[in-house]
């Protein structure tokens, strides 16, 4: 009965793992510039991959395995910082500036300032 | 001293756990491969505050708890933004690092790019400012709140 749960939890957590990479994959075609397509692409950096290590730790169980997969994330969110820093950064040396469009939605903005 | 000791034990936990296989002869490799490190983090003169090890405390589990719950949050802001791409406000602004060490500093603006709609693209370290690209005005609230901020102080102990 409770490796049933796990296996569903897992599940769960797996497929919500690749709808969020998904998400961030469109959004990297979606956003206007560089510096807005790195915060999608930083979906695919950080909730992703924490929820799938969730969904494969729940089926390895307490094993070196885990102690693995866990250093997978832990070396991931250390260095995906690193890397988006640098993009950004060669990107504004290299003398791209980025969109600062207020909105194309007017009452929105509005709402927002007030 | 402190430094090696820290280190070989570090070191030695990342061998065990990644080989799994437990023969004298693996035993006898890590144990020389940990010394090869050992010694060349010693010729190369790396050690120091800023690489000591040792210098994690029970704080870093709690505050990467409280990081990831923030970053599972803004995760789910930048989703929305992805579905209706019309919410996002992109800006730059510049804000205050007050953290009095470099590690503490690079810790907070990593922390903020590690958080989906914030990029941290500049750190001036002599004057502890950061300039970032937002990508919504509610991420933008929660850095001038200084939360994460206060959470980084807090990490990085008293000077």
């Amino acid at each position: 009965m409770t490796e049933l749960i796990l296996d569903v939890v897992s599940g769960l957590l797996l497929l919500g793992g690749a709808a969020f990479a998904v998400i961030g994959g469109i959004g990297v075609m979606r956003f206007p510039d560089i510096f807005t397509r790195l915060h999608a692409g930083g979906i695919t950096d950080t909730l992703a991959p924490l929820l799938i290590v969730g969904g494969l730790v729940l089926q390895s169980g307490f094993t070196l395995l885990t102690f693995k997969l866990l250093l997978i994330l832990l070396f991931l969110l250390f260095t995906t910082p690193a890397a988006s820093h640098a993009t950004a950064r060669a990107a504004l040396v290299a003398g791209l500036q980025p969109v600062t469009r207020d909105s194309t939605d007017q009452k929105e903005t509005r709402s927002s300032n007030s | 001293m402190r430094y090696f000791i820290w280190l070989t034990f570090l070191l030695a936990l990342l061998w065990l756990g990644l080989s799994g296989v437990y023969k004298p002869l693996l035993f006898i490799l890590g144990g020389a491969s940990i010394a090869l490190v050992v010694w060349l983090t010693e010729r190369m003169e790396v050690l120091g505050a800023e690489h000591d090890p040792g210098a994690l405390s029970w704080r870093l589990p709690v505050y990467w708890l409280w990081l990831i719950g923030q970053v599972v949050l803004a995760n789910i802001a930048v989703a929305a933004a992805v579905i209706n791409p019309r919410r996002i406000r992109p800006r730059m602004i510049e804000i205050d690092a007050p953290q009095h060490s470099r590690v503490g500093q690079v810790t907070y603006g990593n922390s903020i790019t590690l958080t989906p709609g914030t990029v941290t693209t500049r750190l001036d370290g002599s004057q502890g400012r950061l300039q970032i690209h937002a990508l919504l005005p509610e991420a933008i609230s929660d850095l001038e709140a200084g939360e994460m901020e206060r959470r980084v102080c807090w990490l990085e102990g008293p000077p």
